[in-house]
């Protein structure tokens, strides 16, 4: 499950001025004593817009995400690691039924939701519009992708939505089993011959970078940080959980004998912090416009799964009519 | 995208993670029908050990109270503490009790 400053729009003034005054004072002061928000209750149109936007993106993402990696299960080198893959990729399915659901319980049909995702209407992760060229990329996946996954979904647990928190706590106690098993993956190839260190070099040299920018852009240009900040949907800022993600990633990476693809990366030792160099931001925001490596190839293979399993659930559908025709029947005799 | 408005009815999933525990609701999902909304709950929610049966009810049968009318509802117990055992003092003499 990944979750992303993916939008840059702000909030609409016209739909909060809509809302009685007093109930987003009431409400905020609900937000502020760490109540939790349930789906019937009052809450203001722009905290609803902003829930549904953020878990259908977050469900969307980790449903695209099932691609890159499904890419290598039928060329896993052993059945061990199939057997990982398979569990793996079959969680972030469940990730994404989970957030589908929640988002649902703020109004929104499922159908909608899917059905803006296969419009190329709705936005996903950017880190899913790159390709996966190597077996030794799955490693990085985990241990990278993942990791910073669980980064930002922590402090999600603690989402002033119930429904999300709730989701989110269920995702976070299955995504350590996808970030271990990819630094397993990491350490045996690093540990392996001269090839396949190399191999685990150049997947760190690819995903280094895309993995930073999962923690959408700095706080100085990410627009909608205060409000959610306020409304606890957003509990820690992109800036802070990135250093935190480099500060715990770089030792890992050190320990497996690789180096990072930043030659600005140092540590500071006054403040303990691991220092990098600047992202390349034009680089996100083309992914996130649509021009990535694999955002056509990722929507086309979505589309074609949602066309070629249009029998099954057609036939379900129809297996579930006749089925209560006939009880109703059977009633009637 | 034909069929994408023909969509399978919301049901609520409840897991019973051990024999002598209640079920509890861990969440929703879509199915045709009970059996199927039983057997993808197992997918769904169930990936590892977390239970040894499954309720599934449909989202729209389940009747629930008015958040409007919570205060009155459950009153807090603010006002009922003599429904609480700490409520009364026994001298610390007096024992089992
Ligand atoms: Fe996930
Ligand atoms: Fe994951």
């Amino acid at each position: 499950m990944y979750t992303q400053g993916l939008d840059q729009r702000a909030p609409e003034g016209a739909a909060k001025a809509a809302d009685d005054a007093a109930a987003l004072v009431a409400f905020q002061a609900r937000i502020d004593a760490e109540e939790k928000i349930e789906p019937n209750d009052w809450m203001p149109q722009g905290y609803r817009r902003t829930l549904v936007r953020q878990i259908s993106q977050h469900a969307h993402s980790e449903i695209v995400g099932m691609l890159p990696e499904g890419n290598w299960i039928t060329r896993a080198p052993s059945l061990r690691r199939k057997m990982i893959l398979l569990a793996k990729v079959q969680d972030e399915g469940g990730h994404g039924l989970y957030l589908y659901s929640a988002a649902e319980t703020l109004g929104v049909p499922r159908a909608e939701m899917v059905e803006q995702l296969l419009a190329g209407k709705a936005k996903y992760s950017s880190i899913f519009n790159y390709p996966t060229l190597t077996w030794a990329d799955i490693g990085a996946i985990g241990w990278l992708v993942d990791g910073a996954a669980i980064m930002n979904q922590v402090p999600l647990c603690r989402c002033s939505y119930g429904p999300y928190a709730r989701a989110m706590i269920r995702i976070c106690r299955e995504e350590s089993f996808h970030q271990r098993q990819g630094y397993e993956l990491m350490l045996k190839l690093a540990q392996g011959t001269s090839g396949q260190k190399r191999m685990a070099q150049d997947a760190l040299n690819r995903w280094w970078w895309p993995s930073l920018m999962m923690f959408g852009p700095s706080d100085k240009e990410s627009i909608h940080s205060s409000q959610n900040m306020a409304w606890k949907i957003k509990r820690v800022s992109n800036d802070d959980l990135r250093q935190k993600f480099i500060d715990v990633t770089v030792p890992q990476g050190h320990f497996l004998g690789l180096t990072f693809p930043d030659p600005e990366l140092r540590l500071d030792e006054a403040s303990g912090h691991w220092l990098h160099g600047p992202i390349d931001w034009t680089e996100f925001n083309r992914i996130l416009a649509g021009d990535g490596p694999c955002n056509r190839e990722r929507m086309a293979a979505r589309r074609k799964a949602h066309a070629d399993g249009a029998w099954v659930r057609e036939a379900a559908a129809a297996h579930a009519a006749k089925r209560a025709n006939r009880q109703r029947a059977k009633a009637a005799e | 995208m034909t069929d994408n408005r023909m969509e399978w009815p919301l049901w609520e999933v409840f897991v019973r993670s051990r024999n002598g525990l209640a079920h509890r609701h861990v969440g929703s999902l879509h199915a045709v029908d009970g059996t199927m909304a039983a057997e993808l709950a197992r997918d769904v929610y169930c990936r590892r050990a977390e239970g040894v049966s499954v309720w599934v009810a449909r989202s729209a049968d389940i009747v629930a109270s008015d958040p409007a009318r919570k205060d009155e509802l459950f009153e807090p117990m603010v006002s009922k503490v003599y429904r609480h055992p700490t409520f009364y003092e026994i001298p610390s003499d007096v024992k089992n009790i």
